[in-house]
């Protein structure tokens, strides 16, 4: 568990992050969004000691981070940045290898932690881990930058704008493989975006950022149906909020007992989707389905349209 | 390339072969001697004196790596950045300053012989090599150094492991322009008796003999030519390991 505590950082007399405090959850992802110049990348860099805060402090599982030097803080503490940022004149392995290697890791031990990284992120290590980062393309070296911050098993996994670099589809299975990950191996997630829809999509928790003031930070439910200012209100977006409502909840969740020949919906599907395929059929309710193929229930119009109004 | 590489060997056997057996190619030079004057320099071994001149030119680049290297290292941490200015101002001197006026100020201080050329060499080769490394620090990829920090590296292993290895490229142009540059330039080291290729090409204008001139002037050429050319291939293989 992460303890945030007042933290402020003056730069030239303008303060870009402003009394900020949050308790983050082990075991989960929190996601702080908001626009450039927020301070939401400055609020992540505090925390492992990139920048020096002006002011408050920071707990990593009740240990104030200025206990020890600031470059072996950070070697507990993964970090992922947009654009990878993987040293160009290191092979794959090489780069995966570096925190590890700093630790020094046996070298029996750092090849096998790479080995099964590489495979988690589905990059065949005969084929990969001798490679450069240019014979690499973007998704791949994207996952390179995240199995090289997973590499010496760090409790708590940093991620600045980790996908931003991504087109929509390879970015869609990044998000899907961190999700899978964070359920692997239990990481605490913090994880800044400038993307609502992706702070919704990932986020256990999400905290909404301006001009340097963690406006509200909340389940992504809450910030739809109780926004704490008009701002966040804007940010999470009037028009649509009520499909995004829908999103955050999946098929399963719905599934009432019966039977129906409407459409089959994947039970993981969200709400969002499945609306979206029974007005694309035309049915008043469709067929969830279990990831092995048994029936789990249906799921009606009428449900979801429910589900879609605020409590 | 398969041309390039034809022609750099001619050019290696060629200078190897005038500087074992000079006496071979004495009919080539006799039409440019007058009253029966000696076609090929004859007052040392000519394979002796390349081999002087090369060796002051490369103690000479090596100081001057080490010093540029090293200040440009210094100035690009924050700690050293106010230093920035008065090191380019030094480095800018040794440029400027011509060698020759360094001989002048320097035999008095440490005599004839070597020591006046190299701290000549030394001086002229410090700029490019300093603004080399100066641009190639300061160029890193921002990413990938903050990458290198947020893994958890300390200042000098960030230095070592990865600022130093990805500015390779550029520092070993800065050596090649110096080292060349100075393989011409130590030439007129032989005006203060220092062991070179300038004694054949002073020796040529002291009796007149446009041989010897030209003789001196080739194989100094030859030999800046093929070490550029040694350097560049030395630097696209490093360039190969380092591109992003």
């Amino acid at each position: 568990m992460i303890s945030i505590e007042n933290l402020a950082k003056d730069y030239n007399g303008t303060r870009v992050v402003d009394g900020v405090s949050m308790q983050i959850e082990g075991n989960s992802i929190t996601v702080i969004v908001g626009t450039s110049g927020s301070g939401k990348s400055t609020l992540l860099r505090m925390i492992n000691r990139l920048v020096e805060p002006s002011a408050g402090r920071v707990l990593i599982e009740g240990r104030d981070t200025r206990e020890e030097p600031a470059h072996l803080l950070r070697r507990r503490i993964g970090y992922a940045i947009q654009g990878h940022g993987l040293f160009p004149h290191r092979t794959v392995e090489e780069n995966i290898a570096t925190v590890p290697r700093l630790l020094g890791w046996s070298a029996s031990r750092i090849s096998e932690r790479v080995a099964e990284l590489l495979t988690v992120f589905q990059l065949e290590p005969k084929t990969y881990a001798r490679a450069f980062p240019h014979e690499l393309s973007g998704g791949q070296a994207q996952r390179v930058g995240v199995a090289r911050a997973l590499a010496a098993e760090p409790a708590v996994l940093l991620m600045d704008e980790p996908f931003g670099a991504l087109d929509p589809i390879i970015r869609a299975k990044a998000q899907e493989d961190l999700l899978d990950i964070q359920r692997r191996y239990g990481t605490t997630i913090l994880l800044v975006t400038h993307d609502m829809d992706e702070a919704f999509h990932l986020g256990d928790r999400v905290g909404v950022m301006s001009g340097g003031r963690l406006l509200q930070y909340d389940t992504p439910e809450r910030l739809l149906t109780h926004p704490a200012d008009p701002l966040v209100a804007r940010m999470t977006g009037l028009t649509d909020r009520a499909m995004r409502l829908l999103s955050l909840t999946t098929a399963a969740a719905l599934a009432a007992p019966g039977s129906c020949a409407g459409p089959r919906i994947a039970a993981s599907a969200s709400l969002r989707e499945a609306l979206s395929e029974l007005l694309w059929s035309g049915s008043e309710a469709g067929l969830v389905i279990e990831a092995d193929g048994s029936p789990r229930g249906i799921v009606t119009v009428a449900a979801i349209l429910a589900h879609g109004r605020p409590a | 390339m398969r041309f390039a590489t034809v022609l750099r060997a001619l050019a290696l056997a060629l200078l190897l072969s005038f500087l074992i057996a000079p006496q071979r190619f004495a009919p080539l030079f006799a039409p440019l001697t007058q009253y029966g004057a000696p076609p090929i320099y004859d007052q040392g071994n000519l394979l002796s004196l390349a081999l002087a001149h090369l060796v002051t030119v490369c103690v000479a680049a090596a100081a001057s790596t080490v010093v540029a290297v090293g200040l440009g290292i210094l100035v690009t941490r924050p700690a050293g950045r106010q230093f920035l200015p008065l090191s380019r101002t030094l480095v800018n001197v040794g440029q400027t300053f011509p060698p020759v006026a360094v001989l002048a100020v320097t035999v008095p201080l440490v005599g004839f012989g070597e020591k006046p050329t190299l701290i000549a060499l030394f001086a002229y080769g410090l700029l490019p090599i300093f603004e080399n490394t100066i641009v190639a620090l300061q160029t890193a990829p921002p990413a990938v150094l903050e990458a290198a920090s947020g893994m958890g590296m300390s200042g000098l292993q960030k230095l070592v492991s990865v600022e130093l290895p990805l500015a390779m490229p550029l520092i070993l142009e800065g050596i090649r322009l110096s080292l060349v540059i100075n393989v011409g330039t130590a030439t007129i080291g032989s005006t203060v008796a220092a062991k070179g290729l300038g004694e054949v090409i002073i020796a040529g204008l002291l009796s007149n003999n446009t041989a010897f001139i030209l003789q001196g002037g080739l194989v100094t050429g030859l030999m800046a030519v093929l070490l550029y050319d040694a350097l560049v291939a030395l630097e696209r293989r490093v360039t190969r390991t380092v591109q992003a």
